[in-house]
């Protein structure tokens, strides 16, 4: 009896829908550059586009057994970000949720476990530089999400790893831009690790070059990833993702994700895929398109379209790189502990109650009532994944926002109930009966606390 | 069990309101003794025969203890009150309360609030702590979720409810105009209305009430002893305290055209004194004029237009100073100005002036009606506390 195909069940990328021109930031230091940059909104963390991806999961089939977490751009230390997003996207309780350090191979090591443990690998960075510098310009923001078990979409056939100490790039905890030395060493280095673990993976897997339908690279280091991925193609492979840098712009970590969405994306069942990470060593991993592939496609390119621009002023000020004017209002105050853990069911799971009387259902999940008064009679019930339609709305600009005016809307979830919530992502303004989806943002931090929520966004 | 009316029991026999404005040198002290120092004045009575204190305050103290400070009153029962926008009818329901049921003689109702030595712009709520998963609007942007609303159910234009939104602004500041008190006493045109920078919605800076200090003060005894404190007491016709069950963001039956709170306590008021219709027998009605598109659904809720059809009777000017129902004569809210725990009592103030015939240059044609509204509104659309009182000359 052959054994049960194991490897990506489900796979999703978001990509944030705001555009940076990379001319605007190269004219920072009088430099010039071509084309856009995906950046995230200011409602946007490394947590919360993670959030995006691993929403976007297939889980209704099996549910995972472990998240893997990985990001260059830590919401937190010391506390641990993988359990936001294990609650935001709804998960049991009993699945343990980790982080892995913050570095470029991390995106390896959460596919690695995750595919040990029929767990989820989440991958989302948010990548910044100092103003004008090629971290800033090249980089990128996006999620990545892919979900390991029985029944693949594309059967993992093999993995290999190779390991190497050396300096190519670095940066250190309080530092926003990385450091790179000369990169025609990292090169070498990546191209030796890289063939390395490409040549133990394929003879795990019984493959040779010439097996290969489509390869991707990712990584830190340019020239190594082209080197590498022209190695891999000389067996008449195709080259998939490399144009992401331009489109996207280098996503830190999650580039590895991307990479490999962009691989399924364009497999056809029988296509065998390498996916090859280049970070500190070189981290190779052989699939195959089963006939399940297609199914449902990350559609990475497909979010390039529509898109809002953001001048680079206003992304600075986004970032909190450069401080702007505060309005004459009161500071926001900064959310409470113990009431955010009671709230946690909805202020990050989305969770509310039917009300097992009257059927009407309430966010969050209410101790009495407003219709019919009943107390404590209610299913639980989730808003999250749900659209919406507005009821009303408005345009506060005295409030306080990291990005005024702050808009809002009363709006009505499709499978019942209604809540009041900010807007974010309005590229023209709304209007009563527009439909919205719901998304979880990071609203403020207050005195180094971040203050997850969910809003509204319009559907494109 | 029911609520029962305190209908003639309880009379109004002597008010006083300072001026609203932008007082940068005086303290709320100052203001509690200037709106107590006048109501006494106008009558035989000292501090010393007051038995009982109301103190409506909304952020600008706590306890008591701020008015008998203020006053330095020794010995004497105050107690400080809070019900949001409508603090100052609060401490004139309980003033009238205690009178009404034998607790004391004589009693004072005071409302006061500064506001303007925060240096932050619009009106700042206190904060209960919480995890900030609540969407926290400013007071503008939460009555502007009224007008899409309201334009989306009756099918009506922008321009046509801005124009009505004007309007009110329009009449309240010409009202205002006339009132020595009032914080703004200028007309504003129409052109300058529709122009003001925006604030929240499609509210400009002139939809929005005055961020006043003020302070009001009234002293209640029981009906029967009016004559022996002056010749044109105010009688308590009627009273009646709705607070919302805050549920109009997440009842999907609430549309956000109405302030169901305002409905309910304008029932109950206009039953226990006898009202059937309201356009005709009302000398003026004082409303809670907090936004422009409030006092146009007000109309609405107090029964003074039919359903989707206050944009076309504010327009049509039924509720000016020579309309139908004259509404806010003293400049309202909008243009009298808003200390918060002040405005209850300052629209009750209008009532005594305009039902004893002393309103001077605002004087009112209907006033021979003998009857006044207040009505004074807390919260939010959805989510809101409505004080409706009817006050009259005459004593039955």
């Amino acid at each position: 009896m052959p054994t049960e195909q194991q490897g990506i069940t489900s796979y999703a990328v978001y990509l944030p829908r705001y555009r940076l021109s990379r001319g605007e930031i190269a004219s920072a230091i009088g430099a010039r550059a071509n084309g856009t940059r995906v950046v995230a909104g200011h409602d946007q963390d490394a947590t919360s586009l993670a959030v995006e991806a691993a929403s976007r999961l297939d889980l209704a089939t099996a549910a995972p057994r472990s998240l893997w977490y990985s990001t260059t751009s830590p919401a937190y230390l010391e506390k641990t970000n993988a359990t936001a997003i294990h609650a935001a996207v709804g998960l049991d309780e009993e699945i343990p949720a980790f982080d892995l350090g913050a570095n470029a191979r991390s995106a390896p090591a959460a596919l690695l476990s995750a595919s040990a443990s029929q767990g989820i690998a989440v991958m989302a960075d948010l990548r910044q530089g100092d103003a004008g510098g090629s971290d800033e310009r090249d980089g990128g923001d996006a999620a990545a999400a892919f979900a390991f078990g029985p029944q693949p979409v594309a059967e993992l056939l093999a993995t290999a790893s190779t390991s190497a100490e050396f300096l190519d790039r670095w940066r250190l905890p309080t530092e926003v831009a990385a450091h790179v030395w000369e990169e025609r060493f990292g090169q070498r280095e990546y191209d030796s690790a890289g063939l390395r673990a490409v040549a133990l993976a394929l003879s795990r897997a019984g493959l040779t070059h010439q097996d290969v339908t489509l390869v991707g690279v990712a990584g830190p280091n340019a020239r190594a990833t082209k080197s590498v991925t022209a190695a891999c193609t000389k067996g008449g492979a195709r080259a998939v993702g490399a144009d992401l840098l331009s489109l996207v712009g280098n996503c830190g970590s999650t580039q590895f994700g991307l990479v490999l969405a962009d691989l399924l994306d364009q497999a056809r069942p029988g296509d065998v895929l390498l996916c090859v990470s280049l970070a500190d060593g070189a981290d190779a991993f052989v699939l195959r398109a089963t006939e399940r592939i297609g199914a449902q496609r990350s559609d990475i390119r497909g979010q390039l379209e529509p898109s809002i621009p953001v001048d680079y002023p206003k992304y600075l000020v986004w970032r909190g790189r450069v401080a702007r004017e505060a309005p004459r209002r009161p500071d926001p105050q900064r959310p409470s502990a113990p009431f955010a853990r009671r709230n946690e069911p909805f202020k990050f799971g989305f969770r509310g109650g039917r009300c097992l009387s009257c059927g009407r259902v309430q966010f969050p999940l209410p101790r009495v009532c407003y219709h019919c008064h009943a107390v404590d009679r209610f299913e639980v019930v989730r808003g999250a994944g749900q659209r919406a339609t507005i009821v009303t709305f408005t345009v506060d600009r005295l409030a306080f926002s990291p990005s005024p005016p702050l808009r809002s809307a009363v709006v009505e979830l499709e499978q019942g109930g209604r809540i009041q919530c900010e807007l974010t992502d309005v590229a023209q303004e709304p209007q009563v009966g527009d439909t919205v989806e719901m998304t979880f943002r990071r609203a403020v931090s207050v005195e180094t606390i971040h203050n997850y929520l969910w809003k509204a966004r319009p559907v494109s | 069990m029911a609520i029962h009316s305190i209908k003639d029991r309880v009379a109004i026999i002597a008010m006083g309101c300072t001026r609203f404005g932008e007082f940068f040198d005086k303290g709320v002290d100052d203001l509690i003794v200037d709106a107590v120092t006048e109501t006494v004045a106008g009558t035989s009575l000292s501090l010393d025969d007051i038995d009982a204190f109301w103190l409506g305050t909304y952020v600008s103290g706590i306890s008591g203890m701020s008015l008998s400070r203020a006053l330095r009153l020794e010995g004497k029962p105050v107690t400080r009150v809070e019900n949001m926008c409508a603090t100052g009818s609060e401490a004139l329901r309980a003033a009238c309360y205690a009178v009404a049921a034998g607790a004391v003689d004589v009693a004072m109702a005071v409302g006061a609030e500064k506001l303007k030595d925060t240096g932050y712009s619009g009106l700042i709520s206190p904060k209960i702590q919480d995890d900030g998963s609540r969407v926290d609007l400013s007071a503008p942007a939460n009555f502007s979720l009224l007008v899409p609303a309201y334009e989306h159910r009756y099918g009506v234009s922008e321009g046509d409810f801005r124009a009505a939104m004007t309007h009110v602004a329009w009449k309240n500041h010409q009202n205002g105009a006339l009132n020595p008190r009032a914080q703004f006493r200028k007309a504003v045109t129409k052109e300058a209305i529709d122009a003001s920078p925006q604030v929240a919605g499609r509210f400009g800076v002139l939809d929005c009430s005055g961020v006043a200090d003020g302070a009001a003060a009234a002293i209640v005894v029981r009906a029967e002893d009016a004559w022996k404190y002056t010749d044109k007491p105010i009688f308590i016709k009627a009273f009646s305290l709705v607070s919302g069950a805050a549920s109009g963001n997440i009842d999907e039956g609430y549309d956000f055209t109405t302030f169901p709170e305002a409905v309910a306590s304008v029932t109950q008021a206009y039953a226990e004194a006898g009202i059937t219709n309201p356009r005709q027998q009302l000398a003026l009605a004082e409303v809670h004029d907090c936004f422009t598109a409030t006092e146009i659904v007000l109309m609405e809720d107090l029964g003074f237009a039919e359903r989707g059809s206050a944009w076309e009777s504010v327009l049509a000017g039924e509720f000016d100073r020579d309309g139908v129902l004259p509404v806010n004569p003293d400049g309202g809210l909008k243009s009298f100005g808003h200390p918060v725990g002040a405005s209850g009592l300052r629209m009750l103030y209008e009532a005594w002036l305009q039902l004893r015939g002393e309103a001077g240059e605002r004087q009112l044609a209907t006033a021979d009606r003998g009857l006044a509204l207040t009505q004074n509104l807390g919260g939010a659309p959805g989510a809101a506390v409505s004080f409706v009182s009817i006050v009259g000359t005459d004593a039955v």
